[in-house]
C-alpha cells in the first residue's frame, strides 16, 4: 500500500503453499468428522468385489484371470461414487466463492483439494486393490505391482474427476451426469490400469502399463485444476 | 499505487431476458460509505457479484484504484472482503476454526486474534466452540462478522449484512462500519433498512426494479 493510503493497515498474504496446506487440513478435518462419507466409496469397493466369486466363479483358478478386471472396475466406480461430493458441500455453503476472491490462485486451492480427495479417497482403495487381487488368488509377489498400478491410476482418476465434479455444480442430482463427463477421461486410466495389474498378477514385467499410469496422472495433475478452475469460476457466475 | 476508489462505470447485465443492471454507474473513496437499495430482485446483489468480480457484465468495466479489476483479479481480491446474505461457514467446524480456515488462507493468523475478533462480535466463549450447525443464524452471522473484520482490507462488499441478528446485533454492524470508514476503508452495503450510522458520508444508490 502507498504512502498516500496507509489508513487501512494492509497485512502480508498467506504464501501459496500455507494456504494450500490450510485447504488440505481443512478437507482432511471436515472429511473425518463425517467419517460415514468417507467409508462409502470403499463399503462400495468392498461390495462389488464381493460380488464377483458369487456371481462368477468361488474357483481360485478362474477368479485370478477376472481380478484385475473387478479390481479397476470396482476402483472407478468407487472413484466415481467419491467424486459427487468433491466440490458440492463448499459450493452450497459460499466455500467456493471465497475461495476465488481470496486473492490466492484459485487453481492452486482446487488442487489442494484434489490432493486431499486423493488421499482420502485414492489412498485406501490403493490399499484395498492389492487385497482384493490376493483374495481372488494372486500371488504374494504380485501385489506391490498391484498396488503401484492403482496408485498411480487413482491420482489420474482423482484428478480427472475434478473436471467433470466442478462442471456439474450447477446440476442439482449430478451423478450420472458426472459419471458419463468422467468416462471417456477416466477409460483409458481403466484400460492401461488393468492391463498392468493383469500382468503383475501373471508375474510378467509391468512397468510400461505403470510409466502409463503415471503418465496419465502427471497429465492430470498438470492440467485437470487449471480446468477445475476455470469450471468453478463460471459456476459462480 | 493510486489511492483507494472503486468506479464502475455503465454496467450493463442481462440475466437471459431480463435486463438487470441498466446502465449503473458509481464512484466510492477511501473514507465512504454506500448503501444500495432497491426492491427484491433490483439487481443488489448481482451488482455486489458484479463489483467483487464474480459475475461478468456485458457492458461496463469496474476499476479498482484507477484500473480495471480485470488487469489484475487476484490482487483485487487480496483488498476486498465480500460476505455474501449466506454466511461463508462450514457446519461440520467450531466458529475458532471456520475462521482460521476462512483467513487463513488470505492473511497468516494468530489464534489470539481470532479470539479477539470473536470476542469483538460478543460471540460466547462456550458456542465458539461448537459445531457451526448447531449455531442459531444470528450467531453464525456474528461469525461472519469476525471474519470480516479479521480480513482487514479497504473494500467491503456486504449483502444484509443484518439479516438474523437481534437489536444490539444490528448496533453491532453500525459501529463496525462506522469504524471501518472511520480508519479510511470503504464499504458498499446492500440493505434495505436505515443503518444509522453517523458521521459517515453516505452515499445512496436506488435500483430499480
Amino acid at each position: 500500500m502507498s504512502a498516500s493510503a496507509p489508513l487501512v493497515p494492509g497485512y502480508p498474504q498467506t504464501p501459496a503453499l500455507t494456504a494450500a496446506r490450510l485447504v488440505l487440513s481443512r478437507d482432511m478435518t471436515l472429511a473425518f468428522r463425517r467419517a460415514g462419507e468417507l467409508v462409502q466409496p470403499l463399503i462400495f469397493f468392498a461390495i462389488v468385489a464381493t460380488l464377483f466369486p458369487l456371481a462368477i466363479t468361488p474357483e481360485k483358478s478362474g477368479l485370478r484371470v477376472v481380478a484385475p478386471g473387478v479390481v479397476w472396475v470396482a476402483a472407478l466406480l468407487a472413484s466415481l461414487l467419491a467424486l459427487e461430493f468433491l466440490y458440492r458441500d463448499d459450493a452450497h455453503d459460499g466455500a467456493l466463492e471465497q475461495f476465488a476472491l481470496s486473492g490466492q490462485s484459485l487453481t492452486w486451492l482446487l488442487f489442494a483439494k484434489s490432493i486431499a480427495h486423493w488421499i482420502l479417497t485414492g489412498l485406501p482403495l490403493a490399499i484395498m486393490g492389492p487385497l482384493t487381487a490376493w483374495s481372488f488368488g494372486a500371488n504374494m509377489s504380485a501385489l506391490p505391482g498391484v498396488f503401484i498400478s492403482v496408485l498411480l491410476g487413482s491420482i489420474a482418476l482423482s484428478l480427472f474427476g475434478s473436471i467433470g465434479a466442478a462442471l456439474t455444480l450447477g446440476v442439482r442430482r449430478s451423478g450420472v451426469l458426472l459419471s458419463i463427463l468422467t468416462l471417456p477421461l477416466t477409460v483409458p486410466v481403466l484400460i492401461f490400469g488393468a492391463r498392468a495389474t493383469q500382468q503383475a498378477i501373471q508375474g510378467i514385467d509391468y512397468t510400461a502399463g505403470a510409466q502409463l499410469l503415471g503418465a496419465l496422472a502427471i497429465l492430470g495433475i498438470t492440467l485437470a485444476p487449471l480446468a477445475a478452475a476455470a469450471a468453478v469460476r463460471i459456476s459462480l457466475e | 499505487m493510486s489511492s483507494l476508489e472503486l468506479r464502475g462505470e455503465g454496467l450493463h447485465l442481462w440475466r437471459g431476458d431480463r435486463h438487470v443492471l441498466r446502465g449503473v454507474s458509481l464512484q466510492l473513496r477511501g473514507g465512504q460509505m454506500m448503501q444500495l437499495t432497491g426492491p427484491n430482485g433490483a439487481g443488489k446483489t448481482t451488482l455486489l457479484r458484479v463489483l467483487a468480480g464474480l459475475a461478468y457484465t456485458e457492458e461496463g468495466s469496474v476499476f479498482w484504484r484507477g484500473e480495471n479489476v480485470r488487469k489484475n483479479m487476484h490482487a483485487f481480491h487480496a483488498e476486498l472482503a465480500y460476505v455474501g446474505h449466506e454466511p461463508p461457514l462450514k457446519a461440520d467446524l467450531t466458529a475458532r476454526e471456520n475462521l482460521r480456515y476462512w483467513i487463513g488462507i488470505r492473511r497468516p493468523l494468530a489464534a489470539a486474534e481470532i479470539d479477539k475478533a470473536l470476542d469483538d462480535v460478543h460471540a460466547d466463549r462456550e458456542w465458539r466452540e461448537r459445531p457451526v450447525r448447531t449455531l442459531s443464524a444470528g450467531q453464525r452471522r456474528r461469525v461472519a462478522l469476525a471474519g470480516l473484520t479479521l480480513t482487514g482490507v479497504p473494500l467491503w462488499l456486504l449483502d444484509e449484512p443484518t439479516t438474523n441478528l437481534d437489536t444490539a446485533g444490528q448496533t453491532l454492524v453500525t459501529q463496525l462500519l462506522e469504524a471501518h470508514v472511520a480508519r479510511g476503508g470503504l464499504a458498499i452495503v446492500a440493505v434495505h433498512h436505515e443503518l444509522g450510522v453517523r458521521d459517515v458520508p453516505l452515499q445512496r444508490v436506488e435500483l430499480a426494479a
